[in-house]
This record gives C-alpha cells, structure tokens and sequence, in this order.
C-alpha cells in the first residue's frame, strides 16, 4: 500500500499580492486531498464561526499564530505536509504583504516549484511581479500562475486569457524555464483537486496532478562536484584510532571511490579512500546526501574547505558580484562591513559598490538610487576578507547563495545570489 | 540518470546536516530527550551523523516524576547505547525547591511546570543549543517555525519576528546569554517517523505497542489510570481495562491513549496512515485554549 522507497520530495511555496487566496488554496489543497484530521478541521470550524465567518475558513489551517488570526493575514511562512501514492510535499505558505517580504523569500529559498496567486479581479499587481521576480532571480525551476477567484468573474475564459497575458508580457523579461497557467477558485476548490464544471473551455491539468507529475529529477547539479566540509569527525578511541572522516553534504556532481580530488584552498591533490556512513560504505555520493569522506593522503582541511574534482573547479576569489534582496529596516550601507555566511564558510565583507537598484514593476535598472531599503533588491560588488569558494547562482543553488549578517544584531539581513 | 533519493532518505540526510551544523557552529549544544518516538529518532540520527565517533554533547531530560514507568528504563538503555552523557532536570527538585508551585485540581499536570525546569537545566549548563524533536506537522504555531530558531535572554520566542532562514544556510550568531532552540526533524510528518524507524529497525519502548491497561474517560479523551491524576467520582467509576497504546509519549497526566491492536511497527504504520485524528489529538496540554502551544513556545517550552 504505502510504497516508500520510491517515494520523492518535492517542495513548493505560495506567492502572491495579499488577500489573493494563498492560504486558502493550500487549506483546499488539504482538505480536498483528504490531508486534514478531524481534529483539525473541528478546531479551524469552531474558530471559523467564533469569528462569524461563514462557511468553513480554510486559510486557518496555516494561519496559526495568534497574530495572524486576529488580523487575516500571513505574517510568517507556515510549512505543511501532505503525501499522495507518489510524492510526499512540503509547503511553505508564505505571506503576500509586502513588509514580510523576508518570510516570502525564506519559505521560496528551498522550493522546486513556486504557485503564483492573481485575483482575478484585480490582475497583475505590483505584488505579484514583485514575487514572480523574486521566484526567477531565487532559481525555482518552475512557476505555476494560479489565476483565482474565478467565481468571482463568472469562471469567464476571457478574463483568464487576459491576466495570462498581462502576465507573460511580464514575465518573457525573467528568467524562468517553465511557467504553467490554471485557472482555480480556492474557496470553490475549482481545478484544485478536483476538475472544474465550470470552465468547460480548460484543457489542462488540475494543480494537484501537476504537482503529482512535473519532473523534478534534474533539479540538483550531478555534473560540478563540490564537496564543503562541513564538521571534521575523529573518534580518538581505540577502534578507529587515526579515523579521520569529513563529515558533510554533497552540494553538487558524483563523488565515487578512488576518485582523484583537489582539496580548496591548499590545491593538494588526493584520491577519495572511503564514503562512510552509519550504515556502511557507499560506492557514490551525489546531492543531497550527507556523508562523511576519507581521503588516502593525510592532509590539511577543515570546516569552510571544500573538496571538488580535480579538472572541475568552482570560482575563488575575494572579489564578488551578488544579486541582494534587503530584509532589513536599517538600509544597506555602502562601504558596510557584514558577516558572509557561504555554503559551510563564513567570512568578512564590505560592500564596495552599489551597482543598480531594480525597479521591480518595469525591472528597470536605476544606476542612480544608493538607497537599498527593506524589500529592495539591488546588485552591489562586495570584497571579502578571504577567498570564497563559488559558482554561479545559476549554476548551483548551494554554492552559489549566501546570506549577509548584521555584525551589531547578528540578524540575517539580506540574501545574496552570486552572479 | 538516476541519482534520485527517496524521500525519506532526503529527509534523513537534510537533518544530519542541521546536527551537524549544530556542532559546528556552537560550543554547548545539548539535545533534549523525552524519551518518545521523536526523541529517540533524533538520537539515531545524532549517531549517525557523527559515526564512529560518539554523539559530541549530552542528552537531557526534564524529568517531570510524572513518567510512565517504562520510559525511564528505555531512556537508560538508549543512553548507554549512544554513550552520551545523560543529565536529567527534575520538575519535582524545582517544586521542592519553591521556584515553582505545584497545580492543584482534576485538570493539574506538570507539563507547563517542565518550562521553568528546562530553562534552569539549560542556564546551568550554560548550554547554548538545545536540539529538540519538534515536528511542523505537530501543531498549527509549531509549523511556524524555523530550524534554528533564536531565543533571548529569558529563553522566549518571538513568532512575529523571527530570522528569515534562507536555503540551507543557518545562521547561529546571537549574544552572550542568548541560545538557540534547533529543530532538525522539522519537516518529518508523524507517518515520516513511523516508516523510517520501521525501515531502519530502531528498538521502541513497548508503550507504542498495543497493551493492556486500565483507563479512563476525560474530555472525550482516554487517559491512563494513574496516582498522578485526580479523578472525578465517575471517572472513578468509568476506570476499566482496555487494549490501548500511545502515539505520543509525555507526562502521565496530558498524554492520551488510544483504543488500537497495532502490535508491530507495521500495524503502526497501517493505523497511522488511516488515522483521521493528529497525534496531539490526545494532548490536554494542547486543549487549553485555541493558542495554547503558541503561548508555551513563547515562554520557552519545548
Ligand atoms: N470568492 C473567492 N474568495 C476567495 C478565493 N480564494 C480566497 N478567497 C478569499 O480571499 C480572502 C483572502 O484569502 P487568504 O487565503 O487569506 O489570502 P492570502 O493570499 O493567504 O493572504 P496573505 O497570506 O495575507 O497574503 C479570504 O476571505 C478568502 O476566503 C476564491 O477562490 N474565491
Ligand atoms: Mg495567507
């Protein structure tokens, strides 16, 4: 019956302007799917009618903190789970107001597929580009526009045909490999699990078969091998003596047995002895898992190395060109110093230049505006004070994503994709 | 090309590296342990994370006396398995002692009481990281929350204001007295659980297994009949012997069983996956009120 050992992981987020449906689209998608216990469902009814709503309100469901019962609103990403024979999926509902904008990109951060909400009464809105934007610069290989509330406008194809529009005018600028349109209605549960009577004129698929179905086996990099070492293990007991394993997470390609490696920064070469684990050795590692790596040659490496193949090397450099998104009510400082926490590395930086706020309705780059704010998102060339080893953002997720910290506060400011 | 991992695979590998992180980025980590189904995954995966060598911090337990009888012995036999140190705060040391006045009354539990022992566990040991088993699948404010989730100096949590978390960067920085509470089974579901300790073959307290036991009725709740609970006059009468087990294992006194002949782990796994009801369905401690678990994380509850 239950089937595991095929089973995969696929991690999806909301997006949207506030109020488009967002968390009642992920309470449909529960409910519909038979997701929510009785308990549950009881306590969002008698809350629901506490409130004098009518009908049962499924936004509830994730809208848990008492703040945000209060006002109706996400303020905090809330994670969900639910499985179907073949896929087990994590939500991040995520909020649309534009001050937790941070909690948006938190919850989008990790996602394989991000659904997009427009009214649609209301259309393309600010908010809206805002996090289509944010989903293409964050990499999420594929957007699902939810064109919702069609009750509201009659279920009319026409007016679905225009938001998709509107929204591709939009869009062709970004870069996103895969963008997909249904028209649903949350409330309803039109096209959400279940098929809709009412748009007659839609050929596509249900959301729920498309998240069953769209294919997600190539989303991590099997081709650059990057290895960061993340904790160095040594027992010092009798049994393992000169044990000396590198205990971490594959980020990127195939590590096998007796492959030659080059360790970063020293630039020595040596061949991989041993991948252990708890439950024996392993001929492969690839991303995501968590191994530890013996090497044949006795050599100098620690936390914030990292091991790649030899003929295969990331960037190393001091000298940085980042895609920032601003969290923070105290702006971006030029000539700031921050803390740079990078793949299993952690560094120092000042930004030297601020090279272009964008303009997130017409993605206009303004030269001009140093004033990177909460929510803005700017280019801006940093210099750290050792090298980093990096790809591309575009061409790994893992090695080429990191976060500035507040040195004072030693809060997380802003998110940086390496360019 | 099919280098895919299994989802449960994926999540075990994505919790080693939070442990991992753990260890790395602080020097006083302790992971809290209850002696329940979570705990006990959470110990597994601590060793192997760091195989062969031991699990490098200790375990704790706030010990609330409360215990059914079976947890303690469990707790020692897993703790001499993993060859971590065991330290064990004691919710009637702190009543004894004065720092917290014992509840009185049929609804009287131990459980809000265990908050103040764990801060003070947490303060002696000047321990800067407390791992803990808590799942988002739990309960509506527990999905809010981060894997590293930052605690001021009086051990509280600010839902509204927690750190943004971005891919799997985690950023451990705080002041001097401030600590960090690390979630690394987060994204686990209760079904998650059941079929990975199935698959992995981890021993379990024999209270996850259909048993008999005399209980009684309270709130549409089945709770077991024990010293540490007052009884109404027809609960008293209601007490009868049933085939019960638990889904979740705390204090005597909030933890509810459940009617079930699941007598191996997959009868479990069958039972859990049919189940219509959450976990916490059994948890009074949870039925206070619409955000009593909210209110608790605030405080610095587990
Ligand atoms: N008629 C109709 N109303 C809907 C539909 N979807 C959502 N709503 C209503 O729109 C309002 C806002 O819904 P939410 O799900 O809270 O919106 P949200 O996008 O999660 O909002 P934030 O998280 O605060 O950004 C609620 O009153 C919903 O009942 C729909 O398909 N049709
Ligand atoms: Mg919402």
């Amino acid at each position: 019956m239950l089937d595991t050992k095929h089973m995969e992981l696929l991690r999806f987020t909301t997006a949207g302007s506030v109020d488009d449906g967002k968390s009642t689209l992920i309470g449909r998608l529960l409910y519909d799917s038979k997701s929510i216990f009785e308990d549950q469902y009881e306590a969002v009814r008698q809350s629901s009618e506490r409130r004098g709503e009518e009908g049962v309100n499924l936004a509830l469901l994730t809208d848990g903190l008492k703040a945000e019962r209060e006002q109706g609103i996400t303020i905090d990403v809330a994670y969900r789970y639910f499985s179907t024979p073949r896929r087990k999926f994590i939500i991040a509902d995520t909020p649309g107001h534009i001050q937790y904008t941070r909690n948006m990109v938190t919850g989008a951060s990790t996602a394989n597929v991000a659904l997009i909400l427009i009214d649609a009464r209301k259309g393309v809105l600010e908010q809206t580009r805002r996090h289509a934007f944010i989903a293409s610069l964050l990499q999420i290989p594929h957007l699902v526009v939810c064109i919702n509330k069609m009750d509201l406008v009659d279920y009319s194809q026409e007016r679905y045909e225009e938001i998709k529009q509107e929204f591709e005018e939009f869009s062709y600028k970004l870069d996103v490999r895969d963008v997909h349109f249904i028209p649903i209605s949350a409330l309803k549960g039109d096209n959400v699990v279940d098929r809709s009577g009412n748009m007659p004129w839609y050929g596509g698929t249900t959301l729920l078969y498309y998240l069953e179905n769209v294919h997600i086996g190539s989303d991590h990099n099997f081709i650059d091998c990057r290895f960061p070492v993340q904790y160095v293990v040594r027992p010092n007991t009798d049994d393992f003596h000169d044990y000396r394993g590198y205990g971490g997470r594959v980020a990127g390609g195939v590590f096998k047995r007796g492959d030659k490696v080059m360790l970063l920064p020293s630039g020595f070469t040596t061949t991989i002895a041993k991948i252990d684990t708890y439950d024996g050795e392993l001929e492969e590692a690839y991303a995501p898992m968590s191994v530890t790596l013996l090497l044949e040659d006795d050599l100098d490496l620690s936390r914030g190395d990292m091991i790649v193949r030899e003929n295969n090397h990331p960037e190393a450099g001091q000298d940085l060109d980042v895609m920032v998104c601003w969290f923070n009510e105290r702006p971006l400082q030029l000539r700031g110093k921050y803390t740079i926490m990078h793949t299993t590395q952690e560094a120092r930086c000042i930004v030297k230049e601020i090279r272009y706020k964008l303009d997130i309705n017409s993605l206009h780059r303004n030269m001009v505006d140093q004033n990177i704010g909460m929510n803005d998102i700017a280019r801006v060339a940093i210099r750290t004070t050792k090298p980093l080893f990096y790809d591309s953002y575009r061409k790994n997720r893992i090695t080429g994503s990191l976060i500035f910290v507040d040195e004072g506060t030693n809060e997380t400011v802003g998110a940086g994709m390496i360019i | 090309m099919s280098y895919n991992l299994n989802h449960l695979k994926e999540l075990e590998s994505e919790s080693i590296y939070v442990i991992r992180e753990v260890a790395a980025q602080f020097e006083r980590p302790v992971l809290m342990f209850s002696g329940g189904k979570d705990s006990i995954l959470m110990a597994h995966l601590a060793m192997k994370a760091f195989y062969p060598a031991k699990i490098p911090f200790p375990l704790l337990h706030i010990d609330t006396g409360h215990n059914f009888p079976e947890t303690l012995e469990f707790r020692d036999k897993l703790v001499g398995k993993t060859g971590a140190r065991l330290i064990v705060g004691s919710v009637q040391e702190a009543i004894d002692r004065g720092l917290v006045v014992e509840e009185k009354g049929y609804n009287a539990s131990r459980n809000y009481l265990q908050t103040t022992a764990l801060l003070e566990a947490l303060e002696q040991g000047k321990f800067d990281a407390a791992l803990g088993g808590g799942r988002r699948d739990e309960e509506k404010a527990r999905a809010k929350e981060r894997f590293f989730s930052h605690r001021d100096e009086f051990g509280q949590w600010d839902p509204k204001n927690q750190r943004p978390e971005l891919w799997n960067i985690f950023n451990g920085k705080k002041h001097f007295g401030e600590h960090f509470r690390v979630f690394p089974i987060s994204n686990w579901t209760e079904l998650d659980v059941w079929m990975y300790l199935a698959q992995e073959k981890v021993e379990l307290p024999s209270l996850y297994f259909a048993h008999k036991r005399k209980v009684f009725e309270r709130d549409g709740i089945l709770l077991a009949d024990c010293e540490y609970i007052a009884k109404r006059p027809e609960e008293e009468a209601s007490v009868k012997e049933m085939t019960v087990r638990c889904r979740t294992i705390g204090d005597m006194t909030c933890t509810g069983v459940w009617r079930s002949e699941a007598a191996t782990i997959e009868d479990i796994i069958q039972e859990v996956a049919a189940a219509r009801q959450t976990e916490r369905g059994g948890r009074a401690d949870d039925k206070r009120s619409e955000t009593a678990m909210e209110d608790r994380k605030k405080q610095g509850y587990f």
